[in-house]
């Protein structure tokens, strides 16, 4: 059974007032992870073919075809995760 | 290094020896025991503030720094001003990004006891007269630290020229590796001062003494009484090549080119209808570094779509949030140009900044 662990390279907190969160996906599941994400959440735009904004229940968040995502305003560390595993898995 | 005595111990006690007259001679010191090999420009500035400062602030004493310093510059001062009780003062930073000189020098007084001052800041590349603010510092006899991380890997620094007490610099913003960098200081100060670690190398003599009961100790002589331990050898030596190619290249020409492709790049970049540049566009008053906004996008997205283009672009407080409060920013993104970027470079940068005139 996969996990978010599968996924996920590396989250990092980022420097700035908003206090974004970018969340790395695994190179080789970059793909299968935006696919997973993009299968659930709802596409509201794509800037350029490379961003794209999303929601998902009551977050907004943007993903990158590289296989990142920025996620803002996010309470905890374990809220994070738990958005995570209900957009990857 | 400096205590065997086989031929390799040799071999790397002259390679590095031989790297710090060469450095001690690109910024022109009087002496090489005056450049320290630290870790880099934050190593320096703690060095500076803990074996200088705790010894020598106390309350009724101030330190003055500006309002854009790196953070590197304002926390070692917080930090050791709450264990000694001195005050730190911070001069403002205009608008436009530039230095209030007014304030600066008004807020120098008979209590200030040390002035610390970036030359360029890291994030507007604003270029500070940091020769000014010395005279300034040394009329009330207040030392000066100059943070150079942002001038010494861009344009000549000739420390008797600006006539600093103590500058910092890196050896990574400046084509040599990671963990080295260097704190001048001047040998009458960096002789008063105590050791800031201590272990093998900054030690002459380690005497036991038996009624005591404890070792009493005699310091190294400059520059090893802040060289403890075994130093990153490699370091030393790889900034030492670095600078040899820039000495190649020249200075003058680094900054030139540097200044041309951000005086390029600040012109095309109007042509990005969601961009707004932040801080001075006055050439005469910075050097290549650039920092903006997208309307509607955060730094880091900025960031991360460049990235998606090959390329690289810092995003935050650049480790500067005062300066930010100032500009009433969340954070910034930073475009920066050294020898190697080149004006097609600039044409593909802003080629991907307009794409974000579709939004």
């Amino acid at each position: 059974m996969s996990t978010v662990a599968d996924y996920v390279s590396r989250i990092e907190g980022t420097c700035g007032a908003g206090s974004d969160v970018i969340v790395v996906f695994k190179f080789d599941k970059k793909d299968e992870a935006v696919a997973n994400i993009l299968k659930k959440a709802t596409l509201k735009n794509t800037i350029a073919g490379i961003i794209m904004e999303l929601t998902y229940k009551d977050t907004s968040f943007r993903v990158y075809k590289t296989g990142k995502a920025i996620f803002r305003g996010i309470e905890s560390k374990p809220k994070l995760m738990d958005l995570l595993a209900e957009l990857l898995l | 290094m400096h205590r065997g005595v086989h031929a390799l111990s040799l071999e790397a006690t002259d390679l590095y020896e031989k790297s710090r007259e060469h450095i001690a001679k690109f910024i022109n010191t009087k002496n090489p025991s005056e450049v320290i090999f630290v870790r880099g420009t934050t190593e320096a500035i703690n060095l500076v503030a803990y074996a200088w400062g705790l010894n020598n602030l106390a309350k009724g004493d101030e330190v003055l720094v500006s309002l854009m310093e790196h953070h590197s510059n304002i926390v070692p001062w917080e930090i050791t001003a709450k264990q000694k009780g001195f005050t730190i003062k911070y001069a403002n930073v205009h608008d436009d990004g530039t230095l209030d000189y007014e304030d600066f020098e008004n807020k120098i007084s008979k209590n200030t006891k040390l002035v610390g001052l970036s030359h360029v800041s890291n994030v507007t590349g604003t270029i500070n007269d940091v020769k000014r603010i010395t005279e300034a510092a040394h009329d009330q006899g207040a030392l000066m630290l100059v943070d150079g991380a942002q001038s010494v890997p861009h344009m000549t620094v000739d420390v008797q020229k600006i006539d600093a007490d103590f500058l910092a610099f890196s050896g990574h913003k400046m084509l040599g590796p990671t963990g080295i960098g260097v704190l001048y200081g001047r040998k009458e100060i960096l002789e008063g001062m105590s050791p800031y670690e201590g272990g093998g190398e900054m030690i002459k003599d380690v005497s036991y003494n038996k009624s005591k009961g404890h070792c009493d100790l005699t310091w190294n002589e400059l520059p090893y009484k802040f060289e403890a331990g075994t130093p990153n050898i490699a370091g030393a030596v790889g900034l030492s090549a670095a600078v040899s190619y820039l000495e190649e290249i020249g200075l003058d020409n680094v900054l030139s080119h540097e200044k041309e492709l951000t005086e390029y790049a600040t012109n095309r970049i109007t042509e990005c209808k969601k961009v707004t540049v932040y801080g001075t566009t006055d050439l005469s008053k910075k050097c290549g570094i650039i920092p903006f906004g997208v309307k509607g996008l955060s730094s880091h997205d900025v960031a991360l779509f460049c990235d998606n283009f090959g390329i690289a672009l810092r995003s935050g407080y650049h480790c500067a949030q005062p300066l930010h409060q100032i500009f009433k920013l969340e954070s910034s993104a930073r475009a920066s140009f050294y020898l190697y970027n080149t004006k097609e470079e600039v044409d593909r940068f802003i080629e991907v900044l307009r794409e974000f005139d579709q939004i």
